[in-house]
């Protein structure tokens, strides 16, 4: 069937094109011109168009905390990959689904900065950890755990992880393990069946997962904010710091599309490589089978 | 004979509380086309699954060649499997699918082509080389299964339950193609089903099962004509089965009091002694039935007579429920007359004589 132009089709859509252009490409938009104007004395923009902006991003500090960002999306991304896939494997081949599944959306119970603070009040110098380790003697004076890249990969990995693991489940839920036989009876051994037909078949799921962690890691701003050192800064808090300390609102915008640029970048690389539907699950093609030949007939002529 | 003989020994399994296979030997022959044949839930797939590797056993041994092959995983039989639901793997192409246990092996890009042709001609797929599984049509996944498992040069091919997602009329044409093809390679074909149909009419020899156990081991005619147990009985075919008392004895032929049909005879493999109560079964389609009194020119013919209760009609023949005055009801099925058959039409309500062979009447089982 052809598409006719201007058909219910538009109509159809309208609502949501309208809530996508007011509430998503309009402040992008706004964004967009502000990281070309001049910073307000206490905030704001005066409409006089600069690059300064832009010059201001070239500096050393904005290049190391960029580097920083990466580092620290890319490392704890790859830790939340590695502990959610085995995590939805499970969870997929066990006898209590619903129970494990409630495991994993329980911290949505409880809002995300008081999770952070749990963190704060397990890791901090008097926090529950220190007690413990003291109280064992298994060491002599309190272990700074806070305040470091590592206390930022833990609880970014921490709050992530749910977001890469329930794609994972749906995914490899809806794998038929009987592949896995079907390879091993083949001659494949244990882990050539998981890599070759396991692996290829969950993509989808994966790339779900991947872009579900590392994009919000990529813009994070809460979890280096409370348990971040200086060394640990990310690009999210220094847009906060531009918005709300140097209240230079065009340098904040600039950094912002930067970071959207990044994340949009990738995210299209990665799936332009992968070829794959992401938000599909998983990657299982439409199920086209060809009607068996039959004889023309006299009504089956041709419309 | 190419392929290999399999023998199960004492083999138990169980899954919980559950016996699946409660000591199953069997022994089949090096290229023979041997059914497993039983209900769901009987043990027949379990038993496949042992063989292949993908479950063990608590006890007993499964020997290819003489060979215990518990030990072995999976990829390390000279066994393949055609899945259920196939198992193709939806990422690849068919001739991916086809070619999967030879990149395995490594083999190089030549041979692979080569021999993937050869295996997806012989499955008559050639054309459908670069569809994916998704794109074919049920009775071609089936082919695909087929193909693949067969290229690794088996020495045993198990099959589960092939055809069941497969409708009526395609499952017959692929039974036929899977019996040319199991006499064009001539390996051992151990064939998992519960269609009683499927297994009579491909099967060298059938195992019959039920909760766990092998009940009878045979040809088709002999599974079908001389069951060994009630449920073998009942389960393969129509047929009449009820208990009687043993009268007397002549050599093989054993004279029976059955209620509401008086004195029979039957046949007996084994017969035993007077006085015991047994089961009997005669198939529908062995009675004749008609208008007049039968005129038994020979010994160890019996005779019946009844009301027809219920006609039924079904095209190429006419099953008819028989009653006998004291109450007794017998399926009958007649082969729908041609030109030659001058008989009155049976109808409804008509009286009828029925009559049928002690020779093909069968004692069952002795209950006592």
């Amino acid at each position: 069937m052809k598409r006719v132009p201007g058909g219910p089709g538009a109509i159809y859509a309208a609502p949501s094109l309208f809530w996508l252009s007011v509430f998503f490409l309009a402040p992008l938009a706004i964004i967009v011109a502000y990281s070309f104007l001049t910073p307000g004395a206490r905030g704001g923009i005066e409409w006089t168009p600069t690059l300064d902006a832009y010059r201001a991003i070239a500096n050393p500090t904005f290049l190391k905390v960029t580097f920083n960002t990466i580092l620290v999306a890319i490392g704890a991304t790859a830790v939340t990959m590695l502990i959610a896939i085995p995590c939805g494997y499970y969870m997929a081949r066990s006898k209590n689904q619903t129970l494990l599944l409630m495991l994993v959306m329980i911290p949505f119970w409880t809002n995300f900065l008081i999770r952070i603070y749990a963190w704060i009040a397990i890791l901090g110098n008097e926090g529950f950890l220190n007690d413990i380790l003291l109280a064992t003697g298994l060491v002599d004076e309190s272990v700074r755990f806070l305040y470091n890249r590592g206390a930022v990969m833990l609880v970014l990995v921490y709050t992530y992880l749910p977001y890469a693991i329930l794609p994972l489940y749906s995914t490899i839920d809806k794998f038929d393990f009987s592949l896995l036989e079907a390879a091993r009876d083949l001659g494949a051994s244990k882990l050539g069946a998981v890599m070759k037909v396991l692996m290829p078949n969950i993509k989808g799921g994966i790339l779900t997962a991947f872009l579900f962690t590392f994009i919000p890691i990529f813009g994070a701003y809460a979890v280096p904010l409370l348990v971040g050192g200086t060394e640990s800064y990310m690009l999210g808090n220094l847009i906060a710091d531009e918005l709300t300390k140097s209240r230079d609102w065009p340098l904040a915008s600039a950094i912002s599309l930067v970071i959207t640029l990044v994340t949009t970048l990738g995210v299209l690389l990665l799936l332009r490589a992968n070829g794959a539907n992401v938000l599909g699950g998983s990657g299982k093609e439409e199920q086209v089978v060809p009607e068996p030949a039959r004889p023309t007939s006299a009504f089956g002529a041709a419309r | 004979m190419k392929g290999s003989d399999v023998v199960i020994e004492h083999v138990r399994k169980s899954f919980g509380d559950f016996k699946a296979l409660d000591d199953v030997s069997i022994g089949i022959r090096k290229g023979e086309f041997f059914s497993l044949l039983g209900p769901s839930g009987c043990g027949k797939t379990t038993l496949l699954r042992i063989i292949a590797g993908f479950e063990s056993p608590e006890s007993g041994a499964v020997l290819l060649d003489g060979r215990d092959v518990l030990p072995l995983p999976p990829d390390g039989r000279h066994v393949n499997t055609v899945f259920q639901n196939y198992a193709l793997f939806p990422h690849l192409s068919v001739f991916e699918n086809v070619a999967f246990s030879m990149r395995l092996k490594q083999a190089s890009e030549s041979a692979i082509k080569a021999k993937v042709d050869d295996y997806l001609n012989l499955v008559e797929l050639q054309a459908h080389a670069h569809k994916k599984p998704s794109q074919l049509s049920g009775g071609q996944k089936q082919r695909v299964a087929i193909a693949r498992a067969l290229i690794n040069d088996p020495s045993v091919l198990l099959l589960d339950e092939p055809l069941s997602a497969l409708d009526a009329k395609l499952r017959q044409h692929m039974l036929i193609e899977l019996d040319s093809i199991h006499d064009k390679i001539g390996i051992t074909f151990i064939y998992v089903t519960h269609d009683q149909q499927e297994a009579l009419s491909v099967s060298d020899r059938i195992a019959v099962m039920n909760e766990g156990k092998v009940l009878q081991i045979g040809t088709p005619q002999e599974i079908y004509e001389a069951p060994a147990t009630d449920f073998v009985a009942k389960f393969i075919g129509e047929t009449n089965l009820d208990e009687a008392d043993v009268v007397s004895v002549d050599g093989q032929m054993v004279e029976l009091n059955a209620e509401g049909l008086g004195i029979i005879k039957v046949t007996a493999n084994d017969p035993p002694p007077v006085g015991s109560r047994v089961s009997w079964t005669i198939r529908p389609e062995k009675i004749r039935i008609a208008m007049e009194e039968p005129r038994s020119a020979r010994n160890g013919i019996n005779a019946v007579f009844g009301t027809v209760d219920e006609p039924i009609y079904s095209g190429f023949q006419s099953k008819f429920y028989v009653r006998t005055p004291s109450g007794k009801v017998l399926k009958v099925i007649k082969q729908h007359a041609d030109w030659s058959d001058e008989g009155p039409e049976i109808a409804w309500k008509d009286s009828v004589w029925l009559s049928f062979s002690a020779e093909d009447a069968y004692l069952v089982e002795v209950k006592r």
